[in-house]
């Protein structure tokens, strides 16, 4: 096994992209990533994404991106697991750099969501979940959420209202994000006049619908210092999973192959929680950051929401979430999260998150959540000193 | 739903056939043929009574592409009495008279279909239990 590093980022802003074709989003990112790594050619591409055959009609992502990327020759494949297919794909870029099966390796996560209809968005995707016994029940995937975020306020007391920090904290952040489709504040205030959207999920608990592509490049480590002025080792790459379906889990309010996937993080890094600088956690919802934090070590059970309550998730606060305005205000566009928190963590430990600089930030982690809880993807960053 | 997928599910749709561990006793919902206690083969077949109560539910407005005509419906997660959780409808209830701790009985109901949608599906939703227990 060899050390990986990212050695270039890029991303689109996330939006509405009318204008935009899948391909070309991706082709994009992939260009400002390169050249953000100063390389003309990889020896691969990986391209996550969930939603392009429901979508968008197009499947066969790795070979249409490689060719409109200039790329055409070289291996390249389409990697999904739902949400968490950015994560993913960079999960397979790092085996194939760190098996010494490639050199440079360039992860690419994209989805068009906004070409569709409502109705049908939401059909697509609730195939996150699992088929025969949640969707086909006419379960959005909302819904889903929507009975672990009733349940946590059941079983722990908590009230709606009690979630906004979530919701400011994001928006704050993505304010000074250029990339960011939502750049604008919330106040408490307003989220508690949003609108229901399947109770007692609000509008300002949800991530947005949206299009956007992100793009890593990855190098051996022992090379990144030669071809990168600002490397990044990942320094723990750990995917966990658990059941599709919300009501197979042992306990709903545990997410235990989120838990899996950090602790073995956690291992392969040789940290755990307190080392951490900053976390980009999966905020699809806001009941997932809560069960995330937990999941990850930063709260006991039933204490995440907690943590937000008493302001520890902000920039200054003890363990700083969606820096970047996360997947509640950056957006969500499903297959390009994973990389797009990861672009982020990069952008911070280069010391280059301007406003939303984490002070002194060495070590960061990026977790993507597939489904409710069925594929989790941790990776953690470190800062190279010279 | 095609129908040869709906009609591999007809057991679980009409009569919440599930299964139950020789080794361990744990009754399983939906099937899967290994024990998720104890990780045993498990293939006995085993009926559940229906009845349970409400562990979490919602409202959805916005539904799915085929589930329209519902719009909106009550969801809930179901704890069945014999241990497992079931995602399902509620149906026969206003969507605020739902409580968690609520007790529920399964009824068959057309869950989805008709029209352009295909064949109509038949399956289990929960209604608020008026059956005496046995
Ligand atoms: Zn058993």
């Amino acid at each position: 096994m060899r050390d990986v590093a990212i050695i270039g980022v890029g991303q689109t802003k996330v939006g509405e992209h009318w204008d935009v074709s899948l391909r070309h989003l991706a082709l994009e990112a992939v260009q400002a990533a390169m050249t953000d790594a100063g390389v003309t050619r990889t020896d691969a591409l990986y391209v996550g994404n969930m939603l392009s055959g429901e979508l968008a009609g197009q499947e066969h992502l790795g070979a249409l991106v490689a060719d409109f990327a200039g790329l055409r020759g070289i291996e390249a494949f389409k990697i999904e697991a739902a949400c968490g297919s950015g994560a993913a794909a960079l999960r397979m870029g790092y085996v194939a750099v760190a098996g010494g099966l490639a050199d440079i390796v360039i992860v690419v996560g994209v989805e068009k969501m906004t070409d569709a209809l409502g109705p049908d968005t939401t059909m697509a995707l609730a195939m996150a979940a699992d088929g025969d016994y949640e969707a086909a029940q006419g379960l959005s995937f909302v819904a889903i959420n929507a009975l672990l975020m009733r349940r946590y306020m059941h079983e722990y007391g908590y009230s709606h209202q009690d979630f906004a920090p979530f919701a400011v904290n994001a928006h704050h952040n993505a304010m000074n994000n250029p990339h960011a489709m939502f750049r604008f504040p919330v106040t408490a205030e307003r989220f508690a006049r949003a609108k229901m959207i399947c109770d007692p999920i609000n509008l300002l608990d949800s991530s947005p619908i949206c299009d956007g592509a992100a793009a890593v490049v990855l190098a051996p480590a022992d090379a990144a210092r030669t071809l990168s002025a600002a490397p990044i080792r990942i320094v723990a790459s750990a995917v966990g999973t658990d059941t599709l379906a919300v009501h197979d889990r042992r306990d709903p309010l545990v997410l235990e192959g989120a838990a899996l996937s950090t602790r073995r993080a956690y291992e392969q890094a040789g940290v755990g929680p307190e080392d951490i600088d900053l976390f980009e956690l999966h905020d699809a919802f806001s009941i997932m950051a809560a069960l995330s934090l937990e999941a990850a070590g930063f709260a006991d059970k039933g204490q995440g929401l907690r943590l937000a309550l008493d302001g520890e998730i902000g920039i200054d606060g003890r363990i700083p979430v969606a820096t970047m305005g996360g997947l509640k205000a950056r957006g969500h566009p499903v297959g390009a999260t994973g990389v797009y928190q990861v672009v982020e963590v990069v952008q911070q430990l280069r010391g280059l998150a301007g406003a939303n600089q984490v002070p002194n930030a060495r070590l960061g982690m990026a977790q993507n959540i597939g489904g409710s809880g069925a594929t989790v993807i941790t990776h953690i960053l470190e800062r190279m000193e010279d | 739903m095609s129908v040869p997928r709906n009609w591999r599910l007809q057991q679980q749709r009409y009569c919440l056939v599930g299964e139950i561990c020789e080794k361990c006793g744990a009754k399983i919902f939906p099937p899967r043929d290994v024990c998720p206690e104890c990780e045993a083969p498990a293939q006995t077949p085993f009926a559940f009574s229906g009845r349970g109560e409400v562990y979490s539910y919602s409202t959805v407005y916005h539904p799915p592409r085929g589930f329209e005509e519902f719009a909106p419906y009550t969801v809930a997660l179901v704890r069945l009495e014999e241990g497992p959780l079931v995602t399902a409808q509620l149906t026969d209830v206003d969507a605020d008279q739902v409580r968690i701790g609520m007790p529920v009985e399964m009824v068959t109901r057309k869950v989805q279909g008709g029209g352009e949608e295909g064949a109509i599906v038949y399956g289990y939703k929960f209604r608020p239990a008026i059956r005496p227990t046995a």
